[in-house]
């Protein structure tokens, strides 16, 4: 059975920065396994530009933040395998991969990582009703048609949902010379980035319909159209507002869902508010020497902050195998989420164990406007931020002083307050 | 010249023509989808009922009774998942009592075995999630869950396998009797034949008005259900019935023979045989009545919403008769339609043999091997697979993880998929809970590279011709 001190679980941007991180921390014997062709994940299709801001101080396309990475993992000489599946992981870290070249193979590994992923909110999970025609895509699955495929699904498009691959799929479809009805969500906000609002609606004069969904599919065959209603505060469609939008395409940008089927298999406790693992500061799961990072463990808003997260879990896998494989078994405090907090990464920390400062990522529950972000111990206040305007559709990573955690016994909470 | 010719590729059909190749027949199944089980047959509750609640002496309780006698062995025989699984019928109230024993007494008079009236505390023993409103169940040993895709697409291979000329995107448009039989105008030209069998779901008494055989009504009996992820699939381990009604056997909680949970249907008759879409009202409903049944549903694990439409004849009893002479109605075949099919391809047979010498084929083939599920199989089975055909070793579809092997099977078998609805029926790619948005783009690739089109030719499903007109 082969043997490996890390095996990281995609080849996306999560697992090429938790590659490189790992070997910077001095881990020889890596291997990235992914189940493409090539390295890059999702990032592959997104064609368009503003990536890289925080992590390179410059503007590039998804491909080219894919590439930047698989050039230094290249340079390491980290291993890949790829058009690589892996179809289990055990306890105790047994893991299963399948390929064509070398059929159903177990291999051994000291530490895992995983960075899978997530998968977009199918029609089917949105329990739209209606016929179920040709011309439904989720947003992501367009994009990969379109981007990679050269087939433009359509040529008059409603988009449900403003998440931002579906807002970016607004401008794509648009400069791929197809008509954008308007983009419909429920919520009284949007779920995508302002930014992308702008440049990906504003600028060619695309309706976003706030508080609207769809409430019926026409066409039984191919897609006819979509009708769309305003809904009520309880998000329950307003009878008489309904306004029929012929259409061939529909495509869905309803939320993202973190890929944890094998992690779920593994036996690692999942967050039921994030469907990712529960981590601690390391981004350790519950099981002793796997990780999680990216979107695998909680839904991004930004690649840089993957890879940012992902070097992390490639540090802490480092330090894991170095320790000889043994747990933290320090005592860990809790982290919980209060008003206004949704969820928190970490969901606990170390305070007498940490090896660089704690990020605390979450996102928040609602719009809150002049307010406070207080993260507390206890009753001892260890931050205060305050902001004139917190969205759901933004992550927000607060980091704590390494210093200020040191002899923490009591458990920590993070909230919004108004100020 | 055909023996037989076969209205309509769905279960009813698929099992007649497969019975029908069991002789020296010219047959041939004309549907007008592009593929078979594209109507009632992949939109239903997928059971093998045990045949407690058809009113004895009809045809519904003689062939469901016979028909689930037949499937264990012919799911053996011909591939395809069943698996025998049990169901209860629960009442909520003790006045109800006695409309439960009559449940038992019906299925008792039409031979259903092991029948067994449960107190509340027996039922939840057996099936813990039940509601504690239960106060009595009617449990029925001999009910099952099926695959109807792979039910329907076994028969349909078999029969083609033995001979069956199979006309798929081919529409009747008029029926005329001839000196030797009929004439089956289609919109792709004409078949002359001594025999017909109308097999047409929802469509059926439009093929026997065609013919001009004595009228009856089929009213199409809309069923919306919500389909739950592998993640639910445990929650009952039985098929839980309400008491019926008399517009069915109401809103029912089941496993699939794969593993998901289901829950449906409702029943609503409409006008428009293709009105297959779900509404709110109708999910709504599904949702509140399931849910007198067993305690805490996941309904945010629902992964689809589907709507069948059931064939409901208006003598309210299967109509399996020669109509005409030579021309054999296999009509409002509604719930126990699935289970009864190879029992009403039997019965067919039997009516025909009264008009027709049928002498045995000598070289029928009584087996069928399907799609090889990778992932049932060991890990020396995959290898060696995977060393005979390297796709074996790629997944296509993750959550249920399909390999592109199974979906060039799929592609390459006889009567092969050239929709991504065929692909999906045929390995279950894209029927996990991504609902084929990771897998779609390279099944499509697949399909083109096999059918020598453009991948915006590719269709989800249905008639080819009509999508050109388009």
């Amino acid at each position: 059975m082969r043997e490996f001190d890390l095996v990281i679980v995609g080849g996306g941007p999560a697992g090429m920065a938790a590659a490189v991180s790992a070997r910077e921390h001095g881990l020889e014997n890596i291997v990235i396994l992914e189940r493409d062709s090539e390295l890059g994940g999702i990032l592959n299709q997104c064609i368009h530009n503003g990536f890289g801001l925080h992590t390179f101080k410059e503007e590039l396309t998804g491909p080219e933040y894919a590439e930047r990475y698989a050039v230094k993992v290249r340079e390491m000489g980290i291993p890949c395998e790829t058009d690589t599946m892996v179809l289990d992981i055990s306890k105790d870290r047994i893991v299963t991969i399948l390929s064509r070249g070398r059929g159903v193979e177990e291999i051994k590994a000291r530490s895992v990582i995983l960075a899978m992923g997530c998968r977009e909110r199918p029609r089917g999970a949105l329990n739209i009703p209606g016929f179920r025609p040709q011309g439904v895509y989720t947003a992501g699955t367009a994009q990969k048609l379109v981007n990679c495929e050269g087939h433009v699904v359509g040529k008059e498009v409603v988009i449900l949902g403003s998440g931002d691959i579906g807002l970016i799929m607004a401008r794509r479809m648009t400069l791929e010379g197809a008509h954008v009805a308007a983009v419909a969500e429920l919520m009284p906000y949007s779920s995508g980035l302002k930014r992308n609002i702008v440049q990906c609606l504003d600028d060619y004069d695309i309706p976003l319909l706030l508080s609207h969904t769809v409430v019926d599919i026409k066409g039984k065959e191919k897609l006819e159209g979509v009708v769309i209603a305003e809904v009520d505060s309880k998000n329950s469609p307003i009878a008489g507002t309904e306004q029929f939008y012929p259409c061939d395409t529909l495509l869905l940008s309803c939320g993202l869902i973190p890929e944890n089927e094998l992690s779920r298999n593994c036996g690692i406790d999942i967050d039921p508010r994030t469907n990712g693992p529960l981590v601690d500061e390391g981004l350790e799961t519950s099981i002793d020497g796997v990780f999680a990072c990216g979107n695998v463990l909680h839904v991004h808003d930004l690649v840089d902050y993957v890879s940012e997260e992902a070097a992390r879990a490639g540090e802490s896998a480092a330090s894991f195998v170095k320790r000889g494989c043994t747990a933290d078994d320090t005592p860990a405090i809790k982290v919980t989420a209060l008003n206004g907090v949704r969820y928190t990464v970490p969901a606990e920390i170390h305070p007498d164990d940490l090896l660089t400062d704690v990020h605390i990522r979450f996102r928040v529950t609602g719009v809150f406007k002049d307010c406070a972000i207080v993260i507390k111990a206890g009753d001892t206040e260890l931050l205060r931020r305050k902001s004139r305007i917190l969205v759901p559709s933004e992550m927000l990573d607060i980091i704590i002083k390494k210093e200020k955690l040191c002899g923490i016994t009591e458990d920590i909470t993070a909230a919004i307050e108004e100020v | 010249m055909y023996d037989v010719v076969i209205i309509g590729g769905g279960v009813t059909g698929c099992a007649a023509a497969a019975e029908l190749a069991k002789y020296q027949l010219r047959v041939c199944l004309v549907e007008k989808e592009s593929d078979v089980c594209e109507g009632t047959s992949k939109a239903n509750s997928a059971i093998v009922h045990a045949g407690f609640d058809a009113e004895p002496d009809t045809l519904k309780a003689k062939l469901n009774v016979r028909g689930n006698d037949m499937i264990a062995n012919l799911s053996k025989k011909l591939d395809f998942a069943f698996k025998n699984n049990g169901a209860m019928v629960l009442c909520f109230d003790e006045a109800q009592l006695p409309e439960l024993e009559l449940l038992k007494e019906k299925g008792w008079k039409n031979g259903v075995p092991g029948l067994e009236i449960l107190t509340g505390e027996q039922a939840r023993e057996k099936e813990p999630r039940l509601s504690p409103d239960v106060k009595y169940a009617l449990y029925a040993p001999t009910s099952g869950i099926v695959c109807p895709f792979e039910m329907t697409l076994a028969f349909a291979e078999n029969a083609f396998e033995n001979g069956v000329e199979f006309r798929l995107d081919t529409m009747v448009t008029g029926i005329e009797k001839s000196a030797e039989g009929y004439i089956v105008r289609t919109d792709k030209g004409e078949l002359e034949t001594k025999a017909v069998f109308n097999c047409a779901g929802v469509y059926a008494d439009k093929i026997n008005d065609m013919a001009g055989g004595r009228h009856f009504g089929i009213t199409p009996r809309k069923g919306e259900y919500m389909l739950m992820d592998k993640d639910a699939g445990g929650t009952v381990s039985h098929t839980i019935f309400q008491l019926p009604t008399k517009m069915g056997k109401g809103v029912l909680v089941t496993p699939t023979v794969h593993g998901n949970l289901l829950v449906g249907p409702t029943a609503e008759n409409i006008d428009d045989k293709e009105n297959t879409a779900t509404t709110a009202t109708g999910l709504a409903e599904v949702k509140a009545k399931s849910a007198l049944s067993v305690e805490g549903l996941p309904f945010n694990k629902v992964i689809t919403s589907f709507t069948g439409l059931r064939a409901v004849g208006d003598t309210h009893d299967f109509i399996i008769e020669e109509s005409l002479p030579c021309f054999f109605n296999a009509a409002g075949i509604e719930s126990p339609g699935l289970t009864s099919a190879p029992a009403i391809a039997e019965m067919l047979r039997e009516l025909l043999s009264a008009k027709m010498n049928l002498s045995p084929k000598k070289d029928h083939k009584d087996t069928r091997k399907g799609v090889v599920h990778f992932a049932e199989l060991t890990h020396e089975e995959q290898n060696a697979l995977i060393r005979e055909q390297p796709a074996y070793g790629s997944i296509v579809c993750r959550c249920e993880t399909i390999t592109e092997g199974e979906i060039l099977d799929a592609l390459n078998r006889p009567l092969g998929a050239t929709t991504l609805d065929g692909v999906k029926r045929r390995t279950r790619a894209g029927m996990g809970r991504c609902q084929a948005g990771f897998c779609s783009p390279k099944t499509i690739l697949l399909l083109s590279e096999k059918l020598g089109c453009s991948i915006g030719d590719i269709r989800k499903n249905g008639r080819k011709a009509v999508q050109e007109d388009a």
